[in-house]
């Protein structure tokens, strides 16, 4: 079916694709009405979406190295925008964003300015010039610039710590999805999700990744603005919600005094994960607010720019033009979604705090809310609590208890839509674990199979047995990660801010002087990596609850610990850079390569 | 490819270095210095919503994509001025 001309056919295809997808709505919108049940409206959905998934997975599959690490280098630049927009956007953005606005007010946005601003960095400082590079994986880079083996190891070392806390949260997230999409228990939801995961990326690599991701971010932008753009109209917020949301902020304003917002709750929830609403909406206090809040978006955005999930995508590009191109993209399609995410989480907050709207819960009679069907279901899967602790019979703010992750879920029952959207809405935050999770096992198991099986421990190896380890390398990881999700040691926010101030603490500065200083050498890269990585990690195990649970410094604390390691990084590797001899003229002859953006890659194909 | 000289290269690479500086600053108002006044900010107002509210919610971000744009639309110009444009191997 596909053949030669795939790549000329793309645009058709993924017409066809959405086409599809669109009338599948449709479908189940008709079974809907014609009384065909939730729980099976919920189940297509998943059941179709994967399938679809594996069998592109299936159709791309190769034995060719080019194509298994890096796709071939064919991705033209819109497409690999959408694919990078997947692999980026994962559980944690679909699902828990919009809650964690809602929860988490002014503070939380930090995480919206630094997921987005990362893509600057990653567009002047890294991608183009990587591309030219032409390696396979971020430690291929390393490896080849600073030279020696030792210095790739380290990089492959911080990579794993990373890539790894990232992608048991996505594993989670996507047990979760699958454990309540299919009504099967959350462990069994788990090896589900991993199937499915790995049946996208198994036998293609890097292409069957990347034409899935493409499909991925399809279902899950529909997913994501059909909701919200339904719900604005229903509700008479504006056709297009984005623009005219403003005067919603203002009347939450508001009504927060009027709603008592602040009073702490009088009795706990008999289950964990709920939480009352405390924080106000939008009322940053300056000093030490802002203090967090940069702090928090500068972790995330070095943190951005150097996940070698979100870096390996730019090697997929035919030239580096197309490479800084696929980055804009990106960045539009990520801001797609994240421009939304504020709209929902202020548009859900005002339906349920304000008493003019029909949707309102706050200040009504707690017997009328309580047998709401929206708050019925999903307080019997322990997402939402409700206490008349005060015994006037009317609910308090203080006692509503909800998890933050149900905003984005609930939205359309609570708006009063018809099941067929959260069965959309359930497809679309599978499609973003999964494909997140799909970029996170390669570029785990690519480490480890061209830079420690193949650069080091066998550099003789053929091509065959170099795919056959990278796969079962891919499985092994896989297994580990759905081991641990479903152990469920973290929240998946949590994990998900150190991922990324792992990579920018080990991984930010030798990635960024590896261009922009000639001088950088190899004892200067491995000294930043070690110690910036070290650094980064003693602070977090100093600070973090479930380590020593010290004090932060200058409320430095566990989301933000890179705001440590990268100094500390940088320091160690001018200095050491600077004790030691330059590199040889080759090096920096390869250096000042690097930066001319036309002409053959430093590594030969197939190298 | 059309050989460069070094000379020629070295220009090339003295104005991507600019057109890089040039972008880092812009980025660094929006990503740090602007969320930092969010509260002043907050006093003005921007198509019914406090100002200092509308850029970490979507003033920034527009910015960014836009400087993206922005700056690829200048390197392309730079590298095809420099005859480093050919980037097709």
């Amino acid at each position: 079916m596909i053949k030669g001309s795939f790549i000329e056919n793309l645009g058709r295809v993924y017409a066809m694709y959405t086409g599809g997808f669109l009338v599948f709505i449709i479908l189940m919108a008709i079974l809907e009405q014609f009384g065909v049940g939730a729980n099976t409206i919920g189940i297509c959905f998943v059941a179709f979406t994967v399938v679809i998934y594996a069998v592109i997975g299936w159709l791309s599959r190769t034995m060719q190295v080019e194509a298994y690490y890096v796709a071939g280098r064919e991705v033209p630049a819109v497409y690999n925008g959408m694919a990078t927009a997947a692999d980026w956007m994962s559980g944690a953005s679909f699902v828990a964003l919009a809650g964690g606005i809602y929860f988490g007010g002014y503070g939380y946005l930090g995480f919206i300015v630094g997921w987005t601003g990362g893509y600057v960095l990653v567009n002047s400082l890294m991608a183009p010039y990587l591309r030219k590079f032409g390696c396979y994986t971020v430690p291929d880079f390393i490896g080849t610039r600073y030279g020696g083996n030792l210095a790739r190891f380290c990089a492959i070392v911080v990579l794993v710590v990373a890539s790894f806390t990232y992608v048991t949260a996505q594993i989670n997230a996507s047990g979760t999805i699958a454990a309540r999409a299919l009504h099967i228990p959350f462990e069994a939801g788990v090896w589900v999700g991993l199937l499915g995961i790995l049946l996208c990326s198994m036998l293609g690599g890097m292409r069957a990744v990347t034409w899935t991701q493409v499909a991925q971010y399809i279902v899950l932008i529909i997913a994501y603005l059909a909701p919200v753009i339904w719900m604005s109209n229903k509700q008479g917020f504006g056709i297009i919600p984005h623009f005219s949301y403003g005067d919603a902020v203002l009347r939450i304003q508001e009504l927060e005094p009027l709603v008592s917002l602040g009073t702490a709750a009088t009795e706990g929830a008999p289950f964990g994960g709920v939480r009352i609403l405390t924080t106000p909406h939008n009322d940053p206090q300056g000093g030490m607010d802002s203090w967090k809040f940069v702090t928090l978006a500068l972790c995330m955005m070095t943190g951005t720019a150097s996940l070698p999930h979100i870096l390996m995508r730019y090697f997929t590009t035919p030239s580096v033009r197309a490479a800084r191109k696929s980055v804009a993209f990106s960045l539009f399609f990520i801001f797609l979604l994240y421009f939304t995410a504020p709209a929902l989480a202020t548009l859900t907050k005002l339906q349920l705090l304000d008493p003019t709207l029909p949707t309102a819960i706050i200040g009504q009679s707690f017997e009328a809310v309580k047998s709401l069907a929206w708050v019925q279901n999903w307080e019997s899967v322990q997402m939402l609590w409700l206490s008349d602790s005060n015994g006037d019979g009317i609910l308090q703010l203080n006692e509503f208890f909800m998890r933050p992750d149900i905003v984005v879920l609930a939205t359309p029952e609570i708006a009063g839509l018809p099941y067929v959207v959260s069965g959309l809405v359930a497809a679309g935050g599978l499609a973003a674990a999964m494909s997140t999770a799909d970029g996170l096992l390669l570029a785990i198991a690519n480490a480890l199979s061209h830079d420690l099986y193949y650069k080091i421990i066998d550099p003789k190896a053929d091509t065959r047995h170099r795919l056959i380890v990278a796969r079962v390398l891919l499985i092994v990881i896989g297994a580990l990660a759905a081991i641990i999700a479903s152990l469920q040691l973290t929240g998946i926010l949590g994990a998900v801010a150190w991922a990324f101030c792992f990579a920018a603490s080990g991984l930010f500065f030798p990635l960024v002087l590896g261009v922009w200083w000639k001088r950088a050498n190899t004892q200067g890269a491995i000294a930043g990596m070690v110690f910036g990585f070290v650094a980064g990690s003693a602070y977090l195990y100093y600070v973090f609850p479930g380590g020593m649970g010290g004090t932060p410094w200058f409320g430095i604390d566990h989301l933000r610990f890179a705001i440590i390691g990268m100094p500390v990084s940088l320091v160690a590797m001018v200095v050491v850079s600077l004790m030691t001899p330059a590199p040889d003229a080759e090096t920096q002859a390869m250096v000042d390569e690097v930066r001319v953006p036309s002409g053959k890659t430093i590594l030969g194909a197939a190298h | 490819m059309p050989e460069v000289s070094q000379d020629a290269k070295q220009r090339h690479w003295a104005k991507t270095r600019n057109l890089t500086v040039l972008v880092l600053v812009i980025w660094f108002i929006f990503s740090f210095v602007v969320p930092w006044f969010a509260k002043d900010l907050n006093e003005l107002s921007f198509l019914g919503f406090p100002l200092g509210y509308y850029f970490i919610v979507q003033g920034s971000l527009i910015v960014f994509v836009l400087l993206i744009f922005f700056q690829n639309w200048r390197q392309d110009a730079i590298d095809d001025e420099a005859g480093l444009g050919g980037g097709e191997e």
